[in-house]
């Protein structure tokens, strides 16, 4: 369901980003389909203007330098609704005015057409994580772990070319925390798109297994 | 910074109008207006203004109405933040001041009068026994002479519309760290508020407040309601002249105008004069230390104002009410002997035309406010800061006689007849200020990252303005409308004036029955104009609740 058209390597090239004179941030690196970047640093450190450049909504307050690239093609210019960047960030975010169907529904490409394909379909994404039958319920109703999982197949639904996960465990409590980790990180890597995960828990980084990219406050200027 | 395209469109819709309007006053005042047949520059029309008996007395009581009126309002709130902010008796008076600001200024001003005038509530509730009178005394009340019961009037409004505003401004502020530290040093909850934060404060405020004192010297409903006559003040007495059937007074009205112009200039210089009056006795205050500890008196006396305005205005629309339903109601007697619906019955018929007017105006003017006022936030995204909207307030700071009257002069001289569209365009002129600035807060507070997620979905920026972010802001849009709604349904002046007596307003009714009008009558229709606004923010308050009653997130 959410297969992309083949997954291609996400590349960060020699992007630097500085708030008034001050580099908050220089990373080079190239991210495989299906490989988890992590980006540790402490808050501050600009670690969320990182994903905010990936996603194409960077502050105009922030310069940036350098280009991101899928495969071959370069995004920087592109628009933050053709990136295709699937984002969960810290707050599940669930649109609170439709329901939780609604918000899977949404999320679905416009070239899946009619409306009963398109309910079939979130009403699989919403299965798959164990909330089979809660399409018609409403989000504030859910507990922050459905949340997360809502938001989860949010994103995956919309078949995103890679994905941004702004420390989307650190609101939920050690339980739920790393139990939703494994589920994020397999389905994650079962769609097979580059992810790139900002964090400040070593715990994150080691669940996520792959590359760690450490940013400091005020380092290289 | 961003001096995008959509603040451009705001120079258009509100600059131009404004400066149209002030030309359109100046060059008649000179004798110019082919369409009356003024060619030659002259000074005749204003030597004819100078001559008209008493005129420096109507100068002078509307100067000195707007000022004190400003000063008295301002010391009202600024005392009562300082003194109560953060105490639950705050959140009190808030509750209780707010729905004050959706009550039409007419409406307040004949709920004042129907308190205060001789054969009025106040009196009769305390005839005879206590003051001896078996029929009404002899006052000049309202209307009298020195102005007093208007400046009354207005103070119970501007108090909580500036109040409303300063509370806008509070969040930014340090209040509870200031207030410990203050308290630490020894001093009072005033004079601390006062040294500590007040400055910051009151410069958020500083264009609302010359808002109120640009109106107050200005104003002509409540003037006519409350206001001496004989003479008059010079707003009223230039609206006379506007509306005289004779178009030549067109000429003397322009002249007033442009006087009026002046006046306000006065009016401002003179409050930039007590802004460093007042920053010098502040800096006297910082630096001698006063503590003040013992502030309690003025605490009490803001306190029992604030709560006062709100008890004015509630009871007064009571009396409203009373006297629309009585029977006979001989002096000293406090209620009526009998209750009758006949007044209503017989007024609501001639009352449908101009409150369908009037309805149909102010939807109109506010869902072209707000489509409006959305489009220039949506344009303006994230670029937009508070100061690119400073010039909002540009209709509310210019004397509305005298750009509006110089726009009923321009259609008049393009041979434009006055029909509903002009009225609308000049409606939307003072309706879109207030929605913007209503609108703009939630806005900006709006959590990002709801629309990041869903540009990270696919969705166009217009999709995500109409699936995602006007649904979450639909309690702020309908608040906007709403704010919108009652202040269209207010206007007095523009509709007067740019309606040419061929489109009235419930308002406009209302305020030409203040002269003389059986007070049965007036008291239908004043409560009439002030339930259109009460309605209009009873539907904001409860669609949404009806809306989304499936949905918890969305009904808070």
């Amino acid at each position: 369901m959410q297969a992309v058209d083949d997954p291609m390597p996400l590349t960060l090239a020699d992007v630097t980003i500085r708030l008034a004179e001050r580099t908050l941030l220089s990373v080079s690196a190239t991210v495989m389909p299906g490989e988890v970047l992590t980006v540790m640093g402490p808050s501050g450190s600009g670690k969320s203007t990182l994903l905010a450049f990936a996603g194409g909504f960077l502050d105009p307050a922030f310069r940036a330098s350098g280009r991101i690239l899928i495969g071959d093609r370069d995004l920087t210019e592109v628009a933050a609704n053709e990136r295709r960047a699937g984002i969960l960030f810290q707050d599940p975010l669930l649109f609170p005015h439709l329901s939780v169907g609604g918000n899977i529904v949404f999320a679905i490409p416009q070239t899946v057409k009619g409306h009963k394909m398109r309910r079939q379909l979130a009403e699989q994404a919403l299965e798959q994580v164990g909330l089979a039958g809660f399409f018609d319920r409403d989000p504030e109703t859910l507990s922050g772990g459905q949340k997360a999982r809502v938001a989860l197949q949010r994103t995956l639904v919309s078949g995103p070319r890679y994905l941004l996960l702004d420390e989307p465990f650190s609101k939920l409590d050690t339980a739920l925390r790393q139990q939703t980790r494994a589920l994020v990180f397999s389905k994650a890597k079962a769609a097979g798109v580059p992810i790139i995960l900002v964090t400040h828990d070593g715990a994150d980084a080691e669940a996520a297994g792959g590359r760690v990219i450490e940013i400091g406050s005020e380092t290289e200027a | 910074m961003y001096l995008t395209a959509g603040n451009g469109l705001l120079v258009i819709i509100l600059g131009l109008p404004v400066l149209a309007g002030i030309a359109g006053t100046i060059l008649p005042a000179f004798g110019y207006l082919p369409a009356l047949g003024g060619f030659r520059p002259t000074m005749a029309h204003l030597a004819e203004l100078a001559g008209q008996p008493h005129l420096l007395r109507s100068v002078l009581v509307a100067l000195a109405a707007g000022l004190i009126t400003t000063f008295a309002a301002l010391a009202i709130v600024g005392t009562f933040i300082a003194g109560f902010a953060g105490t639950p008796i705050f959140a009190r008076v808030h509750h209780l001041v707010s729905p004050l600001l959706a009550v039409p200024h007419a409406a307040a001003a004949f709920a004042l009068a129907f308190l205060i005038a001789p054969s009025g509530l106040l009196l009769r509730l305390v005839s005879p026994e206590l003051t001896g009178f078996t029929r009404p005394p002899d006052w000049l009340l309202p209307n009298d002479p020195l102005a007093l019961s208007m400046i009354a009037g207005l103070v119970t409004k501007e108090v909580p519309f500036l109040f409303l505003v300063t509370l806008a401004g509070l969040p930014q502020l340090p209040l509870r760290r200031a207030r410990h530290l203050m308290a630490a040093l020894g001093y009072g909850r005033l004079s601390g508020f006062l040294i500590s934060l007040w400055p910051t404060l009151y410069r958020q405020v500083r264009l609302p407040v010359f808002a109120v004192l640009v109106y107050s010297v200005s104003v002509v409903d409540v003037a006519m309601i409350l206001g001496p006559q004989l003479p008059a003040t010079l707003p009223v007495r230039i609206a006379h002249w506007a509306a005289d059937q004779d178009l030549r007074m067109r000429f003397l009205a322009s002249a007033g105008a442009l006087l009026q112009l002046f006046v306000v200039f006065v009016a401002i210089g003179a409050w930039l004069v007590l802004e460093r009056l007042g920053k010098l006795a502040l800096t006297f205050l910082t630096r001698a230390g006063t503590r003040m500890r013992r502030d309690i008196l003025p605490r009490a006396v803001s306190g029992l104002a604030m709560a006062g305005c709100a008890a004015i205005i509630f009871s007064g629309l009571g009396a409203l009410f009373i006297w629309s339903v009585a029977g006979l109601w001989p002096f000293p007697k406090a209620l009526p002997g009998t209750i009758t619906a006949k007044i209503w019955l017989r007024t609501l018929p001639q009352i449908s035309e101009p409150l369908l007017t009037t309805v149909a105006l102010a939807l109109s003017a506010s869902a072209l406010a707000l489509v409006i006022a959305i489009s220039l936030l949506h344009r303006n995204g994230r670029g937009g800061n508070a100061a690119s909207y400073k010039l909002l307030y540009l209709p509310l700071i210019v004397p509305e006689i005298s750009f509006v009257f110089g726009l009923q002069i321009l259609a008049i001289s393009i041979g434009f007849t006055p029909a509903f569209p002009s009225v609308l365009a000049v409606h939307l002129l003072f309706v879109l200020p207030y929605a913007l600035l209503s609108l703009s807060a939630p806005w900006r507070e709006f959590d990002p990252r709801f629309e990041q997620i869903a540009a990270g979905l696919g969705k166009m920026p217009l999709r995500v303005l109409l699936t995602i972010r006007l649904p979450l802001l639909f309690r702020a849009c309908l608040t906007a409308f709403a704010v919108g709604f009652s202040v269209s349904v207010s206007l007095y002046l523009p509709t007067l004036l740019i309606g040419a007596g061929r489109l009235t307003t419930i308002t406009t009714e209302a305020v030409a029955l203040s002269a003389g009008g059986d007070r049965r009558v007036i008291g239908v229709y004043a409560l009439v104009q002030a339930a259109l606004p009460f309605l209009a923010f009873l539907v904001a308050s409860v669609a949404p609740q009806l809306l989304f009653r499936n949905r918890r997130a969305m009904r808070m």
